[in-house]
């Protein structure tokens, strides 16, 4: 099994709030689907943000897709194979139209906007939102929003998604369809989840951030 | 600030939603744009009175081939005639003429009057045509009318991204301030209300900054190296075409008719 990401010792603290990461070893191996739990402020959401550079660790090192990742230069890289998913979608959906929010991901990774309109068609269709590409951003209800985030990560073909409470927000029958469409996709996953239910339909392993450390439950 | 003001001061849903289709939506977003600037300039410029007495005429004409929600745009022309009325009240009294009466002591002036009703013509005839003709438009096409008619695109970037997040702005705010309500809050004249506002307006601040760096970030996230696209699908027809040669007959018209030359 390759190895796709890998934390050695990796720590980071904020400010005021002190220590939230104390030297984390964690990995991630193609095919695997791993649940990321722990209490409100844990620090789940930071973890993530250090494995795609979004935030720069205080010691410890991160590796990806086969290199240690230590600049910006380096992370930029990686954000094109792993996919981020937010936790509030008003901070992921910035274009006007869904359309363009979706093919914005394939665009800057230089392809034409004739092959980024089809692929981000193909997506929507993938997700059942077809029919949604001209909408508003900011008009759509909540589980719409989730639904077209997701889709604009998976329209940049990442090798790795990285989760941050998708099921956030969705219906009963939109939860369901969520989980359908993840589980039958072949990337690895990162999922933080408060939801029991949800984790259990999908995950391959669990772990849980608890003072700091990620351990294996 | 009066409730409806407010309203139409944060909130941008344009009147897309509200009004009816009409024959306006039947034009080429840059077509509609740029009839309303020349038209807009051409009034705004005239020295005398006939020339803005016409075009607030054309603007009702243009507003009821918009077939503008009545109550929505008269709030928003109402909204700027009290600036307007202001002015209106000042300005005799200001610009030195001839006489025209008195008012305990002082002197309005024939001129500023004449200024006055001038500006509240052209202000009018104005808004009128930039509601009937611009305000139509959904604001995220307007910004795409605006990119495809070569404006720098730091303006277009800056219009698309105010428009999508005004109104999550807008939401938090009143979130927060029926957060307040709930908790029994009745703002008075005392410091506990302005320090509560206080409050307010600067949660406001550091969110809408925490947000915009959250939001660079998942910019940064799908690859962004300083470009933004633009889907759309305008065609520019020959109705199209023909707007624009009623603006420059308009045009035409207006420099004949010695609007600009007193
Ligand atoms: N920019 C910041 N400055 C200071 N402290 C921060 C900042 N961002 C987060 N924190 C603190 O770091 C801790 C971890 O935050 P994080 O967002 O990673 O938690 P989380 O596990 O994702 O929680 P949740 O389940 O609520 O999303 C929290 O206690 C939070 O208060
Ligand atoms: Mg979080």
């Amino acid at each position: 099994m390759t190895e796709l990401i890998r934390t050695e010792q990796l720590s980071y603290s904020y400010p005021v709030r002190g220590v939230v990461l104390d030297s984390v070893d964690m990995s991630l191996h193609a095919g695997e689907r791993v649940s990321l739990e722990g209490s409100n402020g844990a620090g789940k959401t930071t973890f993530l943000n250090l494995l795609v550079g979004l935030n720069k660790p205080k010691s410890g090192r991160v590796f990806a897709f086969g290199k240690e990742r230590k600049i910006e230069a380096d992370f930029i890289e990686v954000r094109s194979k792993a996919g981020f998913l937010f936790q509030d979608p008003d901070d992921q959906l910035f274009c006007p139209t869904v359309l363009e929010d979706v093919a914005f991901g394939p665009l800057n990774q230089g392809k034409s906007f004739d092959e980024a309109k089809a692929i981000s068609i193909g997506v929507l269709d993938c997700l059942g939102m077809a029919g949604f590409e001209n909408r508003v951003t900011h008009q759509l209800s909540g589980g719409e929003k989730r639904m077209v985030t997701l889709a604009s990560v998976l329209a940049m073909k990442p090798d790795v998604l990285l989760l941050d409470e998708p099921s956030n927000a969705l219906d009963k029958q939109a939860r369901l369809r969520l989980i359908e469409v993840l589980s039958t996709l072949p990337q690895a996953m990162i999922i933080i989840s408060h939801e029991p239910s949800f984790l259990d339909a999908l995950v391959t392993r669990r772990t849980r951030l608890q003072g700091g450390k990620i351990l294996d439950v | 600030m009066p409730q409806f003001l407010e309203h139409s001061m944060t909130a941008w849903k344009g009147q897309r939603i509200e009004h009816k289709p009409s024959l306006v939506d039947s034009f080429d977003p840059r077509a509609r744009i740029l009839m309303a600037v020349i038209f807009a300039l051409l009034v705004v410029f005239s020295k005398n009175l006939l020339l803005p007495f016409i075009g607030l005429i054309i603007a009702f004409v243009f507003a009821c081939l918009a077939s503008l929600h009545l109550k929505r745009t008269f709030r928003r022309v109402i909204a700027m005639d009290l600036f307007v009325a202001m002015m209106i009240i000042m300005l005799p009294f200001t610009v030195t003429g001839d006489e025209l009466f008195n008012v305990f002591g002082l002197s309005a002036s024939k001129e500023g009057f004449m200024l006055a009703i001038a500006i509240a013509l052209k202000a009018n005839a104005v808004v009128l045509t930039m509601l009937a003709l611009v305000g139509t438009m959904e604001a995220s096409t307007l910004g795409h009318a605006l990119g495809r008619l070569k404006v720098p695109e730091k303006l277009v970037h800056l219009l698309l991204f105010t428009v999508r997040y005004l109104d999550v702005i807008s939401r938090e705010y009143r979130r927060m301030r029926k957060a307040m309500r709930a908790r029994a809050f009745v703002p008075k004249t005392n410091v506990h209300t302005l320090r509560s506002i206080g409050y307010l307006v600067g949660m406001l601040l550091v969110r809408s900054l925490e947000r915009s760096e959250r939001i660079y970030d998942a910019m940064k996230c799908r690859g962004y190296c300083g470009k933004l696209y633009l889907f759309d699908t305008m065609a520019w027809q020959q109705r199209d075409t023909g707007l624009i040669i009623l603006a420059v007959l308009f045009a035409i018209f207006s420099i004949a008719s010695g609007a600009y030359t007193v």
